[in-house]
């Protein structure tokens, strides 16, 4: 048993908060914390300022050209008015059909082997990160890519070169977003259906990728919508023409590839075509992305921006 | 892995072969009025369709085979942006990218005006955008009213959607000449005697550059840096705020402190998107391989000059050039971008998915 004293703890000497050096210090940081918060809301108007300042050129530049003529004319010759972009509206359709016909399969297949059969292996890690990467590979070099596949030894552009460029810039984007919609997936109603006696393909199929469908068709549309305003890969690919062609080993218009080419010519009238271009293509895809706001959770957009 | 995920592989692999012979049987118990040893419609369907160790095998292959795709696509791309710059490695070696030398017509290929405009714009971008993209996700994630925080993240992620000829478009019509009438002028009076600011500005240049690509990348900063900060605990922000502090030392001890390793991952996404940038930097650079200390400097990047000059590159030297740039570009990007997500990962891996 100890015999000594508990030594009472000496009391702090309490703080002044009215000396003035403290009072200095919490107006000093009172003031930092009000102009950090300006910083940040100034920040935000900065940001928000370029956004509107596009959206209303736009809207006001655009606007104006816009006719029947432009989504039912071929463009006219330099120097005649008139003309319209119907024949890019129409390629980059044709593109974009192909594109989502060869990545969509392969992207949502890629993230059901993830999600389903890959849980915790090396190889799916592996997988996983090689999608994120190639996410992020400028789209100038798949362009080049394929142009040295397809294009030199076919020896001239096509409409099935752009697609397959666009096609691989979907695929990670859908893999994620299919990977992680079927991750959201309850495992109680996979093995009610195991339970059932249905083999894993089906229970895939029927249950896990029915269950996910609303998120996968999202990140689909969003991928679409990604590759949708590309322009550099197909520069080298698809290249362009100023007339209608529906053959898809020829060279294809496409409304991103248009919009440059008459952006950087000198005449008034294509810069005028331009801009409403930009915003046929703006609407398109500000429809579509603002859909998969509405349907998806905060979730899928994650590694698709 | 939780238990459950055992016996969903345990049960597709193993119980299917064996299920028939025993069915009949345990239906004749149970339900004698049918008529003892025919099973039942669906049990009968079930183990005559579709089930068995082949089909399932030859499924989860085919979802392998896809997913293995991904793999060949990178070793694709790599592959065939060797064999085509082939001629310009052998020819140049690593002299290349320290030569300044462009000149398709004595057949004399160097790349290094191209990485300095690539590197200097990508700088410019990030030393622009950076601060903004903080501020932002600062904004949303701890001082915007909650009403506030969708729309202003739906805003900025909106501007990720605009495609980049778009920006091109703007930039060309809009920033160039702003840049040339107003904002250049001024920066000349003001800054001039760095040396950046000086020399004719025509509007197109360096600084336009940066700033459309600053514009571009600053959505992917924020709203990774947003989902970075909404990933540290709650615990943390209270922790700091009890022992006194105001709200900015709670965000910068409690969260930015927390999460810096993500930012940076954040930032070098960014920086991956900055140095692959192509469409809208080709339009306002003003595509002149120079290395010059002056911003109004016309200048090019590494894309800019693949998207510029590929498509009329002429004699197999030339274009072989141009690809062994894009394979610079795709192996730099790459290290970039993997890099990046390995510490975005680390930050956010075990946060939950979307957590408002």
């Amino acid at each position: 048993m100890s015999t000594q004293p508990v030594i009472p703890p000496t009391q702090p000497r309490p703080m002044n908060f009215q000396s003035k050096a403290m009072r200095f210090n919490t107006a000093r940081r009172s003031a930092t914390n009000y102009f950090v918060g300006g910083l940040a809301v100034l920040a935000t108007f900065i940001v928000l300022a370029p956004l509107a300042a596009i959206l209303f050129y736009l809207v006001y530049k655009g606007a104006s050209s816009l006719n029947l003529a432009f989504f039912t004319h071929v463009p006219a010759p330099v120097g005649e008015p008139g003309g319209g972009m119907a024949n890019s509206i129409m390629g980059s359709g044709v593109i974009l059909i192909l594109a989502s016909l060869m990545g969509i399969p392969i992207g949502i297949s890629a993230g059901v082997y993830l999600a389903e059969f890959g849980r915790g292996k090396v190889l799916a890690n592996a997988v996983r990160f090689t999608a994120d990467v190639l996410n992020g590979v400028p789209s100038i070099v798949m362009g080049i890519a394929i142009y040295s596949l397809v294009v030199m030894p076919q020896k001239h552009f096509s409409a099935l070169a752009g697609g397959i460029v666009l096609a691989i810039m979907m695929v990670p984007t859908v893999t994620r977003t299919t990977e992680e919609m079927l991750s959201t997936v309850p495992h109680a109603i996979r093995e009610a259906a195991l339970g059932l006696g249905v083999p894993k393909w089906r229970t895939v199929l029927s249950v896990s990728l029915r269950t996910a469908s609303p998120g996968i068709i999202t990140g689909c549309m969003l991928a679409f919508a990604r590759v949708a305003g590309e322009t550099a890969p197909l520069l080298f690919t698809a290249f362009g023409n100023q007339f209608w062609s529906f053959k898809l080993n020829e060279p294809i218009a496409a409304l991103p590839l248009q919009i440059f080419v008459y952006a950087i010519s000198p005449y008034d009238e294509w810069h005028r075509l331009a801009w409403a271009g930009s915003l046929v293509l703006i609407v398109m895809i500000m429809v579509s992305v603002t859909l998969v706001r509405i349907y998806a959770s905060r979730g899928v957009l994650k590694g698709g921006s | 892995m939780p238990p459950s995920r055992m016996t969903i592989d345990r049960v597709s692999g193993s119980s299917l072969p064996a299920a028939p012979p025993r069915t009949p049987a345990v239906f004749a118990v149970a339900n004698p009025a049918t008529g003892g040893a025919t099973p039942s419609p669906i049990r009968d369907y079930l183990s005559k369709r579709g089930s068995g160790r082949f089909a399932d095998s030859s499924f989860a292959a085919l979802m392998l085979l896809c997913a293995c795709s991904i793999f060949a696509i990178v070793a694709f791309i790599f592959w065939i942006l060797t064999v085509r710059s082939h001629l310009s490695l052998v020819q140049f070696g690593w002299n290349f990218f320290s030569s300044s030398a462009w000149d398709p017509v004595s057949g004399a290929f160097g790349a290094l005006p191209f990485i300095y405009g690539t590197l200097a714009t990508s700088f410019l971008a990030l030393l622009m955008a950076v601060p903004l993209a903080l501020g932002v996700a600062v904004f949303v994630t701890e001082l915007c009213p909650k009403p506030l925080r969708a729309p202003i993240s739906f805003l900025t992620e909106l501007l990720a959607a605009i495609p980049s000829v778009v920006y091109g478009l703007w930039g060309v019509f809009v920033l160039v000449p702003l840049m040339r009438d107003v904002i250049g002028p001024v920066l000349t009076k003001t800054l001039g005697w760095t040396g950046f600011f000086s020399g004719p500005n025509f509007g197109v240049g360096l600084l336009t550059a940066g700033i459309i690509l600053a514009i571009m990348i600053l959505p992917i900063i924020s709203s990774l840096t947003r989902d970075i900060m909404l990933a540290v605990p709650n615990s943390q922000r209270e922790g700091v705020l009890a022992l006194g502090a105001t709200r900015w030392e709670m965000i910068r001890v409690g969260v930015l402190r927390n999460s810096r390793i993500g930012i940076v991952g954040a930032v070098m996404l960014g920086l991956g998107r900055a140095l692959g940038e192509t469409m809208a930097v080709t339009m306002v650079i003003g595509n002149h391989p120079n290395i010059s200390k002056s911003l109004f400097a016309p200048a090019n990047t590494l894309a800019s000059v693949i998207a510029g000059e590929f498509t009329e590159a002429t004699g197999d030297l030339y274009l072989s050039a141009l690809i062994e740039i894009g394979l610079a570009l795709f192996l730099v990007t790459i290290v970039v971008n993997a890099i990046a997500r390995l510490l975005v990962w680390a930050v956010t891996r075990g946060a939950p998915v979307g957590a408002a």
